[in-house]
């Protein structure tokens, strides 16, 4: 089975490559948004979602009065480095990537500036007060992870996908079954992993990475096979860091889709209104048009069976 | 006619009042302690964050489910530190007899000694391992392995190497010049001196320090993790952020504690069975 996914990856190829960033020719899926390129040169046009929109119920509406760490503004966490494609130039305040969009997106829905703060994706979680509003940097929604945080509503739906060098035999590799034989990594306390070990199961302990240039220092090297990451991720690496190495296929997800969410401190306030907004954004197709303009192409990628 | 002694009615009422000062004191001192550790532990219940700590430190639910892990993860640790102690013990060793090398000829072993303990001791063993476990595989040696763990082993032994030569040649440094009069005296050459005169009586000295260094090790071979080694730090902390829950880090602590207490006492009672051959029982 084949399925379509919208992804990756496009403006930031098409920038520095070509000032005709149609010539990715193939947007005409989207008939909405059809000429979803030009935005990516403008940091404010995604700012163009109607702030007096309705959707908001009253106790959201007037950003003075929302329980945010300073008033105006909503005070925005996420790592450094922040990782294409879900930032831009490690810069996050450039609104350019999947997440700054969202970002800017979801403070703009409630009428609140934004001020970016570096937290570290293992102190985001830390028991104890927090010195972020929300903070965005992929994270997973879990039952066990809402135990210790509160999560928003998810903003993205990420399918888990493999990726190998072209060159080596893994890429002959078309079935879960078949990627059991070989060395596997994946970033350590993410569901990749997980995906490793409870789906594919390989005979070898899968390599767990810092982060992802850890990741694909080692497919590199040749220290693992093939390497486990959301598909965005994997589109960026295959298409722009790693042009060598290519997605042998993403996993199915027939068993609850993976969500990302932002996350909150236990018990936040604001975490109602946030999900108003994120609602807001939702209807008017602001979020499927900053997907699609931050992470999508027309590629297919098989399912793994 | 052997009326046996006993004890005259003063002497039992001495007896009598020291038991009664032994228990007075013996209860005396079990309250304070259970009173100043009962304040102490009731403090903590009483902080605002105690629920919080309670659920995200010591959840019994999250040390199960990340036991077979880390336990897993904490048998690299044993490995590494078991070989590694090894190596730095004779790397350590032999530096130490290098720096005291006289003769003109090994001017150069001597300067080499000397800047390998400056340079070593200087960088942080953190660095070193990420160094290491980096930069040589990047190199493309041929015919030597890429395991970040081999690497992260060398990384150790290279920086304790440098701190237990010095704990070494303290020891030789202490050995008084007498010995050495005497051995050479006794027609022992400068070799022999060391090997059966200088050496043992230093290493014996410098056993407690070494020890303690050894231990010191047993704890840094966490620092693998770092360098990607799956080890039962990294088994912690990867769970920790795959579930937001730092119970693994309490779990691998303990790991490391009933490790390191043994090794103590251990340490302890060899101290004093020396001291007690040396001193002739003059403890």
């Amino acid at each position: 089975m084949r399925i379509r996914v919208t992804l990756a990856v496009l403006p930031l190829i098409a920038l520095p490559l070509a000032c005709a960033p149609a010539d990715e020719d193939d947007g005409a899926d989207d008939p909405g948004t059809s000429d979803s390129s030009t935005p990516a040169e403008d940091p404010t046009d995604e700012t163009s979602v109607d702030t007096e929109a309705g959707g908001l119920s009253p106790e959201c509406a007037d950003p003075a009065s929302l329980p945010t760490m300073e008033s105006g503004f909503a005070t925005i966490a996420t790592d450094s480095p922040a990782y294409e494609p879900w930032f831009s130039n490690d810069d996050p305040t450039n609104g350019q990537g999947f997440e700054s969009a969202v970002a800017y997106a979801v403070a703009d829905t409630l009428g609140l500036q934004v001020k970016w703060v570096v937290v570290p994706f293992n102190k985001s979680y830390a028991p104890g007060p927090k010195d972020f509003d929300f903070d965005i940097n992929q994270i997973s929604i879990t039952p066990k992870r809402a135990e210790a945080v509160d999560f928003s509503d998810g903003y993205y739906t990420a399918a888990q996908a493999v990726l190998g060098l072209k060159d080596s035999p893994v890429a002959g590799a078309t079935s879960v079954a078949d990627l059991a034989g070989y060395k596997l990594g994946a970033q350590t306390g993410t569901t990749s992993l997980t995906v490793i070990r409870e789906t594919i199961q390989p005979a070898e302990e899968p390599a767990v990475f810092e982060d992802t240039n850890a990741a694909k220092q080692a497919l590199l090297n040749g220290q693992v096979d093939g390497i486990v990451a959301d598909l965005p991720t994997a589109f960026f690496i295959t298409a722009v860091e790693i042009p060598k190495a290519t997605i042998l296929g993403q996993f199915a997800s027939d068993t609850n889709p993976e969500e990302f969410g932002l996350l909150f401190e236990k018990g936040s306030p604001l975490v109602a209104c946030v999900n108003e907004a994120l609602a807001v954004l939702e209807g008017d197709g602001t979020l499927a048009q900053l997907e699609e303009q931050w992470l999508s192409n027309e590629v297919e990628i098989p399912v793994l069976q | 006619m052997t009326e046996t002694w006993s004890p005259s009615d003063r002497e039992l009422e001495r007896r009598r009042i020291r038991r009664r000062q032994r228990l007075q004191r013996v209860s005396t001192a079990t309250a304070v302690t259970v009173v100043v550790l009962g304040l102490a532990g009731w403090g903590v219940t009483l902080t605002p964050g105690w629920d919080r700590f309670q659920e995200t430190f010591l959840s019994w639910e999250d040390a199960k489910d990340s036991f077979p892990s880390i336990r897993h993860g904490f048998w690299l640790n044993v490995k590494l530190f078991l070989v590694c102690e090894v190596f730095i013990l004779a790397l350590g060793l032999a530096v130490a007899l290098a720096r005291q090398a006289r003769s003109a000829w090994l001017a150069p072993v001597r300067v080499v000694a000397v800047v390998y303990t400056d340079v070593f001791r200087g960088i942080p063993t953190i660095l070193l391992v990420l160094i290491m476990a980096f930069g040589v595989p990047a190199l493309n040696l041929q015919g030597l392995t890429t395991d970040p763990y081999v690497w992260a082993g060398v990384a150790l032994v290279l920086s304790y190497g440098a701190y237990v030569a010095e704990v070494f040649r303290s020891g030789i440094d202490s050995i008084h010049p007498s010995q050495v009069n005497s051995a050479s005296a006794l027609g022992l050459s400068r070799p022999q001196t060391l090997r059966f005169v200088v050496v043992p009586q230093a290493v014996r000295r410098v056993v407690p320090p070494l020890l303690n260094d050894f231990v010191s090790l047993q704890k840094d071979t966490a620092l693998v993790a770092v360098a990607g080694v799956f080890d039962s730090m990294f088994a912690a902390r990867d769970y920790a952020s795959y579930n937001f829950n730092f119970t693994s880090y309490v779990v691998v602590a303990v790991f490391f504690v009933v490790m390191t207490v043994p090794l103590a006492r251990y340490c302890d009672w060899l101290q004093r069975r020396w001291m007690e051959r040396e001193r002739a029982g003059a403890l």
